[in-house]
């Protein structure tokens, strides 16, 4: 990482207010993400995820408050910026791709003008710039015969293609991040795989930083340079990803890892975490992973671990780490 | 660099959600709608005991008396007290709401069911059956039907049957087209159910949301055009009291006596107002929940 | 063979008319969903069945079940021809197969309460007695680990694993001979498909459970099947022991799935060329073999003329004219990187 991260978030925090409570769907999250640095968000369903990416886009619906003591995107502050000063990060600083891109493209405008509206707005660039511009992007995310391509619409791309296009809409306006949301998790994996690629390539090329949200621990595995790992709206673990993949210290992490059914001979039982995640109504108090964890202890019931680092860069919320605390009967 | 933002949440959104306000868990138009139609009920239940004078009695000598302590609502050119009147419509009114509802629905939701799930040539004869009886202007085709018949409400209740049904029958159709594909209707197929089962068990009742909260909506219509064809002449036969007809009787003598017309009019618009805001409430209540 | 086979497809085709069709459905097309599969299931066997969408592995699954129709071939079960569309023979089939969907929510009926769903079930197949319902009800909410309790809910008060949960008690509820699972998996979060998996392995012990496991996923088809079928398109590109397929692939297709499998080694690189292109229409299939647009392998034969029929060896059966060990070779598990040497 340089001495300055692209961005920087401290303190995140998304809260429904429902009558007399609140409750905290992302629990003050900090992250860094580098220059040209591509950080893994991992976590299941409900761990807030998808919800923290919004948030920094401001994306989320009315009736979810967002706070943080600080998010900077290349120095520039960004938490107190009003709405209109935003939607020009929107436009210039951040971009973001969707899980669904046939949900997150104009189906009645052809693909071409969607990438060159952006551009026109993002940089006051003329019509005929824009329209070159645009078919140039489509050749960079890999759309073969792109002049022609700009003039279709959403519903002649496949979805693969649809990815593509939506990854040149986000580029358009030549963010310095990209936030991209689960985007590999409706293809097939033979068209993950060239998604994958074209991440690493548009990353190598223009510098840019990613985000990467996903369940897959393996997609993070091979894309990935740091990964964080989120529980029930909270930070388990964040660090380099062979700290992370190779000596994890979050038993949820560790659990997670262990439960990926990719290694592993047939026919044998697959690791699994019992138990579900907590619901956003009935958050245990403490560690939330507590109720699950095979090493929790009383101070896991009543205290919240703090995220504190375990070596340089990594950083690990939990009391009784793997592979640290001695085994429960040992330690008698 | 690290100053501390001054109550960043208030900046970036405000917690505010677009619900209505709820009263007891409920929506607020729904408790507000229930409340009114519960009051129509109440009066049309004890309307002998409420109503100050009998509905069809005639005092010569208060014929077109202005609203006064003695008649509140006034009298028309008989001299029967609107009040009265308008209290005894109630019964007859919120019967044509809900009667002239109750069987288009039924008829409805049952044909579009078996349309939408069998399809094929079911479908095609029951959906150009729709699509010839929404060719006619409704009121006319009402007309027609009714005059065929014979004037009087148990024609009203057969013409809204036959005509009425179509809204519900593609209303219904619609959905079960959606839900026949879904995986629980599949699953319900792969199990061995029986046709039926899976139609009135599986599907039906999952595609009620959007014609219960229709039908609320298709009260107010009943009302009105039970009421257009009462004033017509076609429905409620007088003296018998309900508001179309005092609409009617008291359209020659707008000019000297408004409120024969006015009061009866106000009511219709009451009861419509009530079945509208249940609509909406309904389909707050329902939408959320599926 | 010692025993007869419980299930047999045999050259099933699948056709549905294309939507549109064009003014009037005069040019109306077809699209060839399932393409001649044959496919022997035999009785507590687990067979998975992987392909990208659109390879039609769903609808196989479902026109063994005559949820979908079959257009040509057969299926028999048990020794009875199931695809003639007899009613009697198809009320049959479905007291002894069920079948478990992939959006666990979505296959629950929104209305009924989880007890509700298991005792209709019961109750439509005469399974027990009226009065033994709820303890036959409580007896298999335990079988696949949900706590009786959660009986008087419904699908949306429970979570994604307990609603497949309940899929699964459904469809055991029938005491089938045959599960069918289409993607049952897919939409779970990680840490509830182990136990998903682990519940149907420990099934397959305990009662012998025939499954038809259809997945786009190698990992989990290879943890959990005996056997795996490959589908492209609408056909079976590769067939046989999980082991011998992963050991021995014999379909550049096959080979190239196994390698876009994400495995968790931080060592491990992306692929620098990733098999490119995305599978055709089932619209309107490429001439000859339907993979030679995407085949890093593809030679002049393999555009034209008929596609290649399954070749067997032993139980190992693949729809290629490369000779095997081919793909098997070290320097092929980077598949695609140097095709032009091949195909030369």
């Amino acid at each position: 990482m340089t001495a300055l991260p692209l961005l920087d978030v401290q303190g995140l925090s998304v809260s429904l207010h429902d009558g007399r409570e609140t409750r905290h769907i992302v629990d003050d999250l900090s992250l860094q993400v580098g220059e040209g640095e591509i950080l893994g968000l991992v976590g299941e369903s409900g761990s807030g995820k998808t919800v923290a990416c919004r948030a920094l886009m401001r994306l989320l619906p009315e009736a979810l408050s967002i706070s943080a003591r600080r998010i900077t995107l290349a120095g520039d502050e960004l938490a107190s910026l009003g709405v209109a000063d935003f939607a020009r990060v929107r436009g210039r600083g951040i971009g973001m791709i969707f899980q669904n891109p046939a949900s997150h493209l104009d189906p009645v405008m052809r693909i071409g003008a969607q990438i060159a509206e952006t551009i026109r707005f993002a940089r006051g660039a003329s019509r005929r710039e824009a329209k070159a511009e645009a078919i140039e992007l489509l050749r960079q995310v890999g759309i073969p015969d792109p002049a022609r391509r700009a003039e279709a619409f959403t519903h002649e791309f496949s979805g693969g293609m649809r990815q593509r296009a939506m990854i040149a809409v986000a580029l358009a306006s030549n963010p310095k991040l990209l936030i991209a949301d689960e985007p590999t998790t409706a293809l097939d994996v033979t068209v993950q795989a060239q998604i994958l690629r074209l991440l690493t390539e548009l990353r190598d090329r223009r510098g840019l930083s990613i985000i990467f949200v996903t369940h897959d621990l393996g997609v993070v595995s091979q894309l990935c340079d740091r990964i964080a790992v989120l529980y029930a709206g909270r930070m388990c673990e964040i660090g380099p990803k062979r700290a992370i993949l190779g000596r994890p210290r979050h038993p949820y992490a560790a659990g997670l890892i262990a439960c990926q059914p990719a290694a592993g001979a047939t026919l044998t039982r697959l690791r699994t975490i019992e138990g579900q995640p907590p619901s956003l109504h009935a958050m245990p108090s403490g560690c939330r992973f507590n109720p699950r964890c095979p090493n929790a202890q009383g101070d896991c019931r009543s205290v919240q671990p703090p995220l504190d680092p375990v070596e340089p860069g990594h950083l690990a919320a939990c009391f009784h780490q793997v592979g640290t605390t001695p085994r429960l009967g040992c330690a008698a | 660099m690290s100053v501390a933002v001054p109550s960043p949440a208030a900046a970036i959104a405000a917690p505010r959600g677009k619900r209505s306000r709820r009263i007891a868990g409920l929506p607020a138009p729904l408790v507000a709608g229930l409340g009114l139609l519960a009051l129509f009920l109440l009066l049309a239940l004890s309307a002998d005991l409420i109503a100050p004078y009998d509905p069809i009695f005639q005092d010569a000598a208060a014929r077109l008396a202005p609203p006064s302590f003695a008649h509140p609502f006034g009298t028309d050119n008989f001299g029967r007290d609107i009040l009265s009147r308008a209290i005894f419509a109630v019964r007859i009114d919120l019967q044509l709401a809900i009667l002239g509802v109750v069987f288009p629905f039924a008829i409805g939701t049952v044909v579009g069911t078996i349309a939408g799930y069998f399809g094929g040539l079911v479908d095609t004869v029951f959906m150009r059956i729709v699509d010839v009886v929404l060719a006619f202007p409704f009121l006319v085709l009402m007309l027609a039907i009714i005059t065929i018949l014979g004037p009087g409400l148990q024609s009203f209740f057969i013409a809204m049957a036959l005509v009425g049904w179509v809204s519900y029958a593609r209303l219904v159709r619609a959905q079960i087209l959606v839900l026949k594909t879904s995986d629980f209707a599949v699953a319900a197929r792969s199990l061995g159910f029986s046709h039926p089962r899976i139609m009135f068990r599986h599907l039906l009742p999952n595609a009620l949301t959007a014609s219960i909260v229709f039908a609320m909506s298709d009260c107010v219509l009943v009302l009105l055009s039970g009421a257009a064809i009462s004033y017509l002449g076609l429905g409620v036969q007088p003296p018998a009291a309900e508001w179309g007809i005092m609409v009617a009787e008291g359209q020659g003598f707008i000019a000297r006596a408004w409120w024969i017309s006015a009061f009866p009019g106000l009511a219709i618009v009451a009861l419509a107002f009530a079945f509208s805001l249940v609509a909406d409430g309904l389909g707050e209540l329902l939408g959320q929940r599926t | 063979m010692s025993e007869a086979p419980l299930l047999e497809v045999d050259d099933v085709t699948v056709r549905f008319p294309a939507p549109g069709g064009g003014l009037l459905g005069l040019s109306r097309r077809e699209v060839k969903a399932v393409n001649g599969v044959s496919l022997t299931v035999r009785r507590g066997e687990t067979i998975g069945i992987v392909g990208e969408s659109g390879s039609g592995k769903s609808t196989l699954g479902r026109a063994i079940l005559g949820l979908d129709p079959v257009t040509s071939g057969h299926v028999t079960f048990d020794g009875a021809r199931v695809s003639d569309g007899r009613r009697d023979v198809l009320a049959g089939l479905r007291r002894r197969t069920a079948m478990v969907f992939q959006d666990p929510a979505n296959s629950l009926n929104p209305r009924l309460t989880v007890a509700e769903t298991l005792t209709e079930v019961l109750r439509v197949h005469a399974k027990v007695a009226r009065g033994a319902e709820a303890a036959r009800v409580a007896e298999l909410m335990r079988l696949v680990g949900l706590d009786p309790a959660l009986g008087s809910r419904r699908p949306r008060d429970l979570s994604g694993g307990q609603c497949q949960r309940v899929g699964i008690a459904r469809a055991l509820a029938v005491e089938p001979d045959l599960v069918i699972a289409d993607e049952c998996i897919a939409a779970l979060d990680v840490s509830i498909q182990g136990q998903i998996i682990n519940l149907f392995l420990d099934m397959k012990e305990r009662i012998g459970l025939t499954l038809i496991f259809i997945a786009h996923d190698l990992a989990v088809v290879r943890r959990l099947c005996d056997r795996v079928a490959v589908m492209y398109l609408g056909r079976i590109v590769e067939e046989g022991p999980t082991e011998a397929v992963f050991a021995a692939r014999r379909h550049p297709y096959t080979a190239a799935l196994i390698a876009a499998i994400p495995e968790i080694d931080p060592d491990l690189r992306l692929p620098d060329a990733p098999m490119g292109g995305e599978p055709p229409s089932p619209l309107s299939l490429p001439p000859g073999c339907a993979f030679h647009p995407r085949c890093a392998y593809a030679q002049e034969t393999c555009r034209t003329g008929e596609p290649p029929t399954l070749r067997r060896q032993d139980d190992h059966g693949w729809a290629c004219i490369l000779p095997p060990g081919t793909l098997s070779s070290p320097a092929a598990s980077t598949l695609g990187r140097q095709p032009q040497e091949l195909s030369a």
